[in-house]
């Protein structure tokens, strides 16, 4: 009751007057799911936790964020979601997992440790890395296993961090890139898995705190988030804290880039039209709109086409936390890749592995397939491709 | 009534001090766990160091089976179906093969030993052949020592 109590507190639920925007705006309400993000706040507020745990509908949310852009009284019902997530899990609800808990296992084994993993074998002879020290930590995430457990993708996300690695290598940057990373624990946190994430989060302050570096990139949105909001409470005692930044924010800062722009030299294919999926993470978690558009247009040629829900009300892949997978969030799908469709641009453009993961598997519906299929490609390897 | 005792009596001997691994053998329910039916009712003998789960096809045993079994601290997993052309269910085995390649590549990316981890075709006649596999397996399992895991592996 009394971390009931403190989630209301801290997410500004008590604010809550039952406006009920959040679930008008919610992506599964208005898919049909019998879904309601008000119901939760009003529970909360009145201390119903066993209403709430019981049902185990929290596990539902997708953590996209949009009710909380729409919300009058500024309530953070995704964090209060997280919170009582912990607090459904603690009961001993778990939710259920899509691809059979594979992933979840995954990660809490990574959790555990006790292995050398063997997580580098993307890397490529031509990529210069360091796995122990140096300035900039590139902060490779997941890639390796989604590429292992979603062979259609063929190896899409690896390609996404070979191609940030390049980038950072053109900018005279040699980054760490660690045979001992683990895996940044946001979806056993969105699970309301506490004590896991927190051995995740603790090993991993630390290992790149040995590795004395300043800056902490990656290009995946989802570790960004965590390693930027999730891990605050962690880096005391582990030393200063680096500086986070998603790729995207890191390229548009260095000044070096903008030299780097200038001798650009698209190939004969390059790309015209693009359309960008914000991921929820980079844009609403985390307020990261203009980077990866400034990157994108400061290609020559390209031309970024917006989609009709782009920015702040950009529509989530629906499949955040591997939570939730259900016929709510493949309309979720569908209707997004309608929209991307729909600009006509040539390549959907993400900064995020799980939008790609999520789309790629839309796509697969042998009864739309025509209707919503288009090339995906991840934001550091439209950007790698064009410096030639 | 004495025979069962008397079968006991004949398993291979081992100290008491040995460590024996914690496996679990996925079998499905036509053709591996017919055949460690036969094993059984034709009295052969065998190591007994593993937890059977039965499922309807081994097309059924998802990446997050033998994860999860590998995460609870299982020291090996075995995973058995029909052999190829068998499938009661025409190519659930198939199927079985994909997602067991699967699971093979996320375990080595775990860093755990690959030899933690087996798929072998054993029909509903090959009783011996069930048998053999599980000594085999067991002893390669028993060789690498506790999965690291395991509650022994951690405190290790």
């Amino acid at each position: 009751m009394a971390e009931l109590g403190r989630a209301v507190k801290s997410t500004n639920a008590w604010a809550c007057y039952d406006c009920g925007k959040c679930t008008a705006t919610c992506p599964l309400s208005r898919s049909g799911a019998s879904y309601s993000p008000r119901r939760h706040v009003l529970a909360a507020n009145l201390g119903q936790q066993q209403e709430i745990v019981l049902d185990g509908s929290v596990y539902r949310c997708l953590t996209c964020g949009l009710c909380d852009e729409r919300c009058p009284t500024q309530v953070n019902y995704v964090q209060l979601v997280q919170m009582l997530r912990e607090l459904t899990y603690g009961a001993g609800h778990e939710p259920d997992c899509p691809h059979g808990g594979a992933l979840q296992s995954v990660m809490r084994m990574m959790a555990m440790g006790g292995t050398q993993q063997g997580r580098l074998g993307w890397l490529s002879d031509s990529l210069e890395t360091d796995p122990a020290k140096g300035e900039v930590f590139y902060w490779t995430g997941c890639s390796m296993y989604y590429d292992a457990f979603f062979p259609d993708l063929d190896g899409a996300s690896a390609n996404a961090s070979r191609a940030a690695i390049k980038l950072l290598n053109l900018l005279g940057i040699t980054p760490v890139v660690s045979p001992n990373e683990r895996c940044c624990g946001h979806d056993l946190l969105w699970n309301g898995d506490r004590k896991s994430f927190e051995s995740l989060a603790k090993f991993n302050v630390q290992l790149v705190a040995e590795s004395g570096a300043k800056t902490l990139v990656t290009s995946c949105a989802e570790c960004y988030r965590t390693w930027k909001i999730d891990y605050a409470p962690y880096f005391k005692g582990a030393g200063a804290a680096p500086r986070i930044l998603h790729l995207s924010e890191f390229l548009a800062q260095q000044a070096e880039y903008a030299e780097h722009m200038d001798q650009l030299k698209p190939k004969a294919s390059a790309l015209r039209k693009v359309t960008f999926q914000d991921p929820c993470r980079l844009g609403r978690h985390m307020g990261v709109y203009d980077p990866p558009r400034e990157l994108l247009s400061a290609v020559p040629g390209i031309e970024i086409v917006e989609m009709r829900h782009h920015r702040a009300s950009a529509t989530c892949c629906a499949g955040g936390t591997w939570t939730n997978c259900d016929r709510y969030a493949k309309q979720i799908q569908v209707g997004r890749l309608r929209e991307a469709r729909e600009t006509g641009a040539e390549v959907l453009v993400t900064a995020c592995p799980k939008c790609r993961i999520h789309f790629a598997c839309a796509m697969k519906d042998p009864n739309l397939a025509s209707e919503i299929v288009l090339p995906m490609k991840d934001l550091a390897e439209v950007l790698a491709e064009a410096l030639v | 009534m004495n025979a069962v005792t008397t079968d006991v009596t004949r398993a291979p001997a081992r100290s008491e001090a040995e460590w024996n691994p914690d496996l679990i053998v996925f079998a499905c329910n036509w053709c591996s766990y017919a055949g460690a039916d036969v094993a059984g009712v034709s009295r052969l003998q065998h190591q007994p160091h593993f937890r059977i789960i039965r499922v309807m096809c081994s097309g059924r045993i998802h990446p997050g089976f033998v994860l999860r079994a590998f995460e609870q601290g299982a020291d090996g997993v075995l995973v058995s179906g029909c052999h190829f052309g068998d499938c009661h269910y025409t190519f659930g085995n198939h199927r079985a093969a994909e997602q067991f390649e699967k699971t093979r590549r996320v375990v080595r990316l775990l860093g755990l030993e690959e030899e933690r981890l087996r798929l072998e075709w054993i029909s509903a006649a090959e009783g011996a052949r069930f048998a053999e596999i599980i000594n085999g397996f067991t002893d390669q399992v028993r060789r690498l020592g506790p999965s690291p895991f395991s509650s022994q592996g951690k405190a290790a």
